[in-house]
């Protein structure tokens, strides 16, 4: 990428940063509908994140298919399920909350323990085939990777017409 | 330290600590809506390091970005069924509450 080495790192750091609060918010905030509005601008920061990857087309798409589609999908769920409830009290929550964060520190001090490995400290790549990448993709897409896009296409009819049957209202 | 650029281990951190973010609200939420925005956060997680591994190893045939739109296209389909599912769960329940969900349980 064109751009100096010192706006991608302010870029990358204020990426980061938005994309780890933000997902913190989604699972703490008590309103759903807050949640769902940061999870939008989760999905936009990590599409940030592919730009400085040199990603344009998978950045386009992630803007498209989770911000546009996932997002307004699920903000449409949270509308017609929107109901006050007072949850039932479960008698031995905290001991569950103690056991479930310990894993999940324990995961990630085990993730970042192999992420600060040697063998990670690459140099990024002095040539970048830049714009160039979206035809790269096209060329994989009708080439070696043909059977799964076309199994993919089956996927999406068949994840189309089992929500429309599942969500009609007279089953 | 003098920086060439972005480091791949800055790329593996975030996504490491996004997976554990998506872990832990897959466990903790009581809202069946919550638990599906927490699968979305993981495979967004999942998503950062394939496209960081295809930036940084596979530069030239960036198999890693196509994997990406593979991903990308199946969180769809999973979104949409989930919240058909979720749908006809709260027609059937009238709650969203995870714990209410029994239904496997005997």
């Amino acid at each position: 990428m064109s751009i100096a080495v010192t706006t991608q790192i302010v870029c990358f750091s204020v990426l980061s940063l938005v994309i780890i609060i933000g997902a913190l918010g989604v699972i703490l905030l008590e309103s759903i509908v807050y949640s769902a509005f940061l999870l939008g601008g989760v999905f936009l920061s990590v599409a940030g994140l592919y730009l400085l990857l040199n990603a344009s087309f998978v950045a386009a798409a992630q803007v498209l298919v989770y911000v546009g589609a996932v997002n307004v999908l699920i903000i449409f769920a949270i509308m017609l399920v929107n109901k006050k409830e007072d949850l039932k009290p479960i008698d031995n929550l905290k001991s569950r909350r103690v056991i479930s964060t310990s894993i999940c520190l324990t995961l990630l001090s085990l993730l970042i323990r192999v992420d600060l490995s040697k063998i990670w400290g690459l140099a990024s790549p002095d040539t970048s085939i830049g714009e160039e990448s979206t035809i790269r993709i096209g060329e994989h897409l009708f080439s070696d990777y043909l059977l799964p896009f076309e199994v993919a296409s089956v996927l999406l009819l068949m994840a189309m017409i089992g929500a429309i049957v599942l969500a009609r209202r007279d089953v | 330290m003098n920086l060439e650029s972005i480091p791949l281990q800055a790329f593996l951190i975030v996504s490491s600590i996004l997976f554990c973010i998506g872990i832990w609200g897959l466990l903790n939420s009581r809202n069946a809506v919550r638990v599906l925005m927490s699968i979305e956060l993981m495979l967004n997680a999942v998503n950062i390091n394939l496209m960081a591994f295809s930036s940084f190893i596979d530069n030239n045939l960036i198999q890693g970005q196509v994997f990406t739109i593979f991903v990308i296209t199946v969180a769809a389909a999973e979104a949409a069924v989930g919240l058909a599912i979720l749908l006809s769960l709260y027609r059937n329940r009238v709650t969203v509450d995870m714990e209410s969900f029994n239904l496997l349980k005997w």
